[in-house]
């Protein structure tokens, strides 16, 4: 049974982080950037729960690394938007590559 | 028999929504199209938790992803700014060509390394109580520091989240 084996969630995982590469190199938005750390974010859940259920001993352990990736991913999601709509009324623009300059 | 064939298929489904869902969220250049695509790939995984012996777990991911992060995505899209503009330039070849060199790189090294490695299980590996009475007491025992802190991280964020917008609009006003 496919459903029964670690490596099938593994690779699954592993396909999820390498799209999310992909799509923050690639996105010509900031928005699309923070859906492919969402992706990435996720696969990393997945990793846990399937190290949890397979090897671990202790099954309450990973559930509970996996909520609180959760909630990490949900602060980052609300601080990223919000820096976002600052950085939009700043520069008047959102193409990450226009968003260069410092200033002290 | 043909419970275990349903559940097989019920497993291949979650698979596809997940790469068919990831794919779009990654390579759809229209914006709400990709939130979207998030979506399907974040149910798809909620669906493999329920494979995993979590059933609160999946609800959380519901919850938690689709309906908080997505949503905030999907606001962030609406509110911030017109996609169509920044979608209709052209992504440079150059660009496209070193993300895919870069993800199909770390794809490879990554599998490689899986298919040569022996998982070794603990003892007793699988066999624990994976219910939710037992998360809720390990929550309030074990790692209640850890909970606690997770609670400050939120509402730090949450006040974060209004200082940096607010100061934003203050100096717009201006």
């Amino acid at each position: 049974m496919i459903s029964c084996n670690l490596n099938t969630y593994l690779i699954i995982a592993v396909f999820m982080l390498c799209l999310g590469l992909y799509g923050m190199m690639q996105h010509r938005s900031m928005i699309g950037m923070l859906i492919s750390i969402e992706l990435i974010l996720n696969g990393a859940g997945l990793n846990f729960m399937a190290f949890n259920r397979f090897l671990a001993p202790d099954p309450v352990v990973g559930q509970i690394f996996t909520l609180f990736i959760m909630g990490l991913a949900a602060a980052e999601a609300a601080i990223a938007v919000s820096l976002i709509f600052a950085v939009y009324r700043k520069y008047q623009t959102a193409d990450p590559e226009q968003i260069s300059d410092l200033r002290g | 028999m043909a419970y275990g064939t349903l559940t097989e298929i019920c497993f291949y489904l979650f698979i596809i929504m997940i790469v068919f869902g990831a794919l779009v969220a990654v390579t759809s250049q229209i914006l709400m199209k990709a939130v979207m695509g998030l979506a399907l790939a974040m149910f798809g995984t909620s669906g493999l938790y329920l494979f995993l012996n979590s059933p609160f777990l999946a609800l959380m991911q519901i919850l938690i992803y689709v309906g908080a992060v997505c949503i905030m995505i999907v606001f962030g899209i609406m509110v911030g700014y017109t996609p169509r503009e920044l979608a209709a330039q052209a992504i440079k070849p150059k660009n496209t060509l070193l993300a895919l060199l870069t993800s199909l790189l770390t794809l490879g090294v990554l599998e490689l390394g899986l298919s040569r490695t022996q998982w070794v299980q603990a003892i007793g590996a699988g066999a624990g109580d994976f219910s939710l009475a037992a998360l809720g007491e390990a929550l309030m025992t074990r790692y209640g520091l850890a909970f606690e802190l997770i609670s400050v991280v939120l509402m730090i964020a949450m006040v974060g989240t209004v200082a940096i917008t607010w100061n934003g609009k203050r100096r717009g006003l201006k």
